[in-house]
């Protein structure tokens, strides 16, 4: 289950806290653009681990991801809007929120299986910015015209940018939810939970309240995509029903399945490519286009697709499992190279047991 | 009165744009047990190469037919060439190669025929078909349409061989083996076939809704409930399924008007339609988890 | 940030400028981030992809402009180096690209970024930033606020104000009037139907029915069904072309004739009148700010021909029979305008200086009487529309042109 080594890390997160520092001495390579780049990846790995635990973890296909997010940014926004809330304090009332509302939907997906999951999820993605929309919830929400936020500012006084604290802030939620998460992963409830998505039928069996884990599981997926939404909102700074469209739903997906599904790990990598993605995709548009001046227009769009279907050509199992295919083919080529012979079938029998 | 027959008729002529495309997602399903996500991208790709093959001179029936012949071909081909490689991989991983290929589909149509909406004509004659006022002579064209094609791939997979090989590769492929059915073929031309209704079903939509790379999007949405409410392996339940979701649109956007007209009060209109039209159908579907026509499976442990 | 005694000079310079009207031979060069001697960067989002990838026709037909400029010779000897960025219409993103072209490519300035939530996303850290967000396409009427946004400015006549013009024709020119509103349930809608609402005025319990939809519904038809049923006379539309087309075809088809009212997005013939169908689109009222390429009475107005000409050798990809096409050319005229009157001096305040400074600028292919006029206090570069009426082909102006004062 947890393929990444876990003695890397610690040595990541020291990392990931002293380089922002060094902000001084190479401004512009630790710009404040890149740092509040980083920050969208953050929340954006936040977001795709909540659809992994529910998804990756319990099997439950989610293509409405997008409804908690907006439900979480929503929330967060009109507690800073109407109530001058700070905005730390609104990430507890949005996880609280989305993880009843994904409760709640939890109930009756226990019903559905599979597509049909897919389809009462991707119903709920489409609903929530018409709901947002609706007459009797513009006060509230905004309505087509949304609200607009500020962003957070340094606490404290301490010598730091805007995008420097928004990057620690994301930072420090993102480490306290992935820890929690790998808590309950490697306890108990993680075993029920993917004891469910393998052999429901066998996990209900052996005593497994299997309505009890997958409901509550909605809901904690929920609150987690919720928290990465009301981070969003002070990141952006702005909220519409236009940015929750149910497009971002897919976005989540790909980001799942590209990163990893059931993987920590995964959920990180996921983040990073759904950011990176639309860059690298224009990016590399503009150099089919201009360096080597090929006539046809190549939007990015396109370039988008093609990289989707050739990333899962060479891995299916997302990045960081065809990374630790590489690594375990690498691991095996030495082995049998040091061992000298053929490799030895009680061997190979072996290395293929240790893939989880 | 008037304006229930004409929502009812109108949600009929949209029911029929839904069931023509949910056909197109059911026989993917029944060839291949995956949904494809780019069905409405591809379904617009054929309809654009259609109007090309009449901005070069054929008539509407030549173009239509020529199209869903080449998008046959084209539904073999994807198969064959980009998910023949896949077939083992996880199916959330299927589902991305999916969204790659409508991404393409979709930017591609917008880069060679650009973003200008264009009018596509319509092949059934103006006046005196059709009830004026209520329906229009071309969506009862569709309704027709949808019709003929359901009965013909009826007849198909209930009594021809070839769709009785299809049938089996999709449902048993390893005993299909057995007997001689060559299953990867049969999946490549469950793609084509639904390659082929696609193109029908753009066709027939376009006049309606106007040629445009971005014609499906909405209706892919509705065309998947309406797959889904009636049952996913069953083309009959399909077009039943996009009949009920156009009419029970139209009819929550009527009864919410009804509701103002009468008490003034704005409850549900159009812009919540299609929540309380999704609502319904996940309604139903909690009591029918396997959709109105589907058959429930029973797994053995 | 700037030095003071840089302000006195930016002012000095900028007043020899506009005595001047060429450029500025003596002055020393001053530059922002994004000028140089060699080269002007600019910034822009446009949604290539998405639901509204229909607009980004713009986008493409503004990059050709400025590759023509380049190949001219750029403005006053610098190349454009036009940076656009796709931003599928979605503000989270529009943050993201904006950020992106002001700190890691460093633009002078942006101009015509599409959208009005993107623009509203970006709008405060523009200002923060003190970058120049020129021209935006949007016509919501927020953009023309110099005291609190001083480095924002719109083009557009708004749609706010556009929709009073609307309201006061009705009311002077129907008798008893029972109106019917079809509208787009975003941003762009709930502002002409504000606009709308106001002109009104106490009459505003004249209309009937105002239903909405998505850009996602499929068709129409049901909400034109609806509206019909209220025995209104008059059909306010507001819908981008698609739309507008399906809208307008309907409510032929149904039987329903009521005086109709178009709002200016979808006046384009070619992807709006026409497909609705001919016959059923007689006697439309719209307003117009721009010539559309398919009125027959400017083809032979120096104006057009230039634009044609220059369609057909430098974007033959695009249609010309497009107005977005009309509508990008002229707004990067302006964008042009504005540059080589900055001269030498290229920072960003310069920049603002001289967009603050049109008055009554002959743009190519605005409606004859049309001008571009703004100073420091008036941020509306057009204010000015004319109605027109359609009848046989095309749009048939009529009436004054009208100057409304932004609200």
């Amino acid at each position: 289950m947890s393929m990444f080594p876990k003695k890397w890390v610690l040595p990541l997160i020291v990392l990931a806290f002293v380089i922002p520092l060094l902000r001084p001495l190479m401004p512009d390579v630790i710009s404040n653009y890149r740092l509040f780049l980083v920050s969208t990846m953050i929340i954006a790995s936040i977001a795709v681990l909540g659809l992994n635990l529910l998804t990756g973890f319990n099997g439950q296909i989610s293509l409405g991801h997008s409804a908690f997010y907006a439900v979480g940014a929503y929330t967060s926004a009109i507690l800073m809007d109407k109530l001058d809330m700070p905005y730390y304090a609104t990430l507890p009332i949005a996880a609280a929120v989305c993880y009843v509302i994904g409760w709640l939907f939890g109930k009756p997906a226990l019903k559905l299986e599979g597509h049909y999951l897919a389809l009462a999820t991707f119903a709920l993605a489409l609903s929530v910015p018409q709901i947002l929309k609706y007459k009797w919830l513009e006060d509230l929400t905004g309505g087509v015209q949304g609200i607009v936020l500020s962003k957070p500012e340094v606490p404290f006084g301490l010598p730091l940018t805007d995008d420097q604290w928004l990057y620690y802030y994301c930072l420090i939620v993102m480490i306290i939810l992935y820890w929690a998460a790998n808590n309950m992963l490697n306890g108990r409830s993680g075993r029920a939970m993917m004891a469910i998505r393998d052999y429901a039928i066998a996990a209900d069996t052996m005593g497994i309240n299997t309505a009890r884990y997958k409901t509550v599981t909605f809901g904690i997926s929920a609150a987690y995509t919720g928290i990465a939404g009301a981070l969003s909102a002070s990141a952006i700074a702005f909220v519409a029903p236009d940015s929750f469209s149910f497009f971002l739903s897919i976005k989540f997906l790909i980001g799942l399945v590209v990163g990893g599904v059931g993987s920590l790990a995964g959920s990180v990598v996921g983040g990073i490519f759904y950011v990176l993605v639309d860059n690298s995709a224009q990016a590399l548009s503009l150099f089919v286009k201009n360096d080597l001046g090929v006539q046809f227009d190549l939007s990015a769009y396109t370039v988008f697709g093609i990289l989707l279907i050739a990333l899962m050509y060479m891995m299916p199992t997302g990045i960081v499992g065809g990374v630790y295919a590489i690594v375990q083919g690498l691991r095996r080529n030495r082995r049998g190279a040091t061992t000298g012979s053929a490799t030895s079938p009680v061997r190979d029998v072996a290395a293929n047991q240790q893939r989880p | 009165m008037e304006q229930f027959l004409q929502q009812l008729a109108s949600g009929l002529a949209n029911g029929a744009i839904y069931a023509c495309v949910a056909l197109a997602l059911v026989m993917i399903y029944v060839s291949t047990d995956h949904l494809n996500f780019a069905q409405g991208e591809m379904a617009m790709f054929s309809t654009y190469i259609s109007w090309q093959l009449m901005a070069w001179g054929c008539s509407f029936w030549v173009a239509f037919i020529l199209a869903v012949l080449i998008s046959f071909c084209m539904g073999v081909f994807i198969e064959r060439v980009i998910l023949r490689p896949l077939h083992h991989a996880p199916v959330l991983s299927i589902v991305v190669v999916f969204i790659g290929l409508l991404a393409i589909c979709n930017s591609m149509a917008g880069a060679i025929w650009s973003y200008l909406i264009k009018e596509y004509p319509s092949p059934f004659p103006k006046a005196d078909f059709g009830i004026a006022g209520v329906i229009g002579p071309h969506q009862l064209g569709v309704v027709i349409v949808t019709l003929v094609v359901l009965s013909l791939l009826f007849v198909f997979f209930r009594y021809t061989p070839l769709g009785l090989a299809m049938r089996a590769a999709a449902q048993n492929p390893q005993m299909a083996r057995l007997v001689g059915v060559r299953v990867d073929w049969m999946l490549a031309l469950g793609w084509g076939l639904a390659a082929a209704v696609g193109a029908v079903a753009g066709i027939m939509v376009a006049h309606i809704v106007y040629l445009d790379p971005n014609m499906m999007g909405g209706i892919l949405l509705y065309a998947f409930a309406s797959a889904l409410i009636g049952g996913i392996g069953n083309p009959g339940g399909a077009v039943v399924g996009g009949f009920i979701v156009g009419v029970l649109e139209n009819m929550v956007a009527y009864t919410g008007n009804m509701i103002e007209k009468i008490t003034g009060i704005y409850i549900i209109g159009n812009g919540e339609k299609l929540t309380v039209a999704l609502i319904i159908v996940i309604f139903v579907l909690t009591l029918k988890p396997a959709g109105l026509f589907g058959r429930v499976v029973v797994k053995r442990v | 940030m700037k030095k003071t005694n840089r302000r006195t000079f930016v002012a000095g310079v900028s007043a020899a400028t506009l005595l001047s009207g060429s450029r500025v031979a003596f002055a020393q060069k001053k530059y922002s981030d994004g000028a140089s001697d060699t080269e002007i960067k600019i910034g822009h989002t446009n949604p290539y992809s998405g639901p509204a990838s229909s607009y980004g026709v713009i986008g493409k037909t503004i990059q050709a402009y400025w590759k023509s400029v380049n190949e001219a010779g750029g403005i006053n000897g610098r190349k454009i180096n036009f940076i656009t960025l796709d931003d599928g219409y979605s503000p989270p993103k529009t943050v993201e690209c904006i950020r992106q072209l002001v700190e890691q490519d460093k633009v002078l300035c942006t101009f015509n970024t599409l959208g009005t939530p993107c623009n509203t996303a970006i709008h405060k850290y523009m200002n923060e930033k003190k970058v120049p967000m020129l021209y935006v396409a949007t016509g919501a009427s927020k953009w023309g606020d110099p005291k609190h946004f001083p480095w924002t400015m719109g083009f557009q006549p708004d749609y706010h104000t556009e929709g009073i013009i609307y309201a006061k024709h009705l009311l002077a020119n129907v008798k008893d009037p029972k109106i019917a509103v079809l509208m787009q349930n975003d941003d762009f809608g709930k502002d002409y139907w504000n606009g709308f609402k106001e002109g009104l005025g106490k009459e505003a319990g004249r209309v009937t029915k105002h239903v909405t939809y998505e850009t996602t519904d499929p068709t129409v038809d049901s909400q034109v069904i609806q509206l019909k049923d209220t025995g209104a006379n008059v059909f306010f539309v507001i819908a981008i072309p698609k739309f507008a087309a399906q809208a307008m075809r309907k409510a032929g088809d149904i039987g329903w004739k009521p005086a109709i009212y178009l709002n200016n997005v979808s006046s384009s013939v070619a992807s709006a009148m026409k497909p609705a169908g001919l016959d059923n689109v007689q006697g439309v009222i719209t307003a117009l700010y721009l010539m559309d390429p398919t009125d027959k009475q400017f083809d032979s107005h120096p104006d057009m021909k230039t634009w044609v000409d220059w369609m057909k050798k430098h974007n033959p990809d695009q249609s010309l029979q497009d107005a977005s096409n009309v509508f990008a050319y002229a707004v990067s005229t302006l964008m042009h305008e504005t540059l080589k009157k900055c001269g030498d001096d290229l920072t960003r305040e310069n920049v603002m200086k001289q967009a603050a400074n049109f008055q009554k600028y002959q743009l190519p292919l605005l409606l004859p009487g049309i001008t571009v006029s703004t100073s420091p206090t008036d941020f509306y570069p057009i204010q000015a529309v004319q109605l027109s009426r359609f009848k046989g082909e095309t749009w048939e102006l009529f009436g004054e042109v009208m100057h409304a004062e932004s609200t």
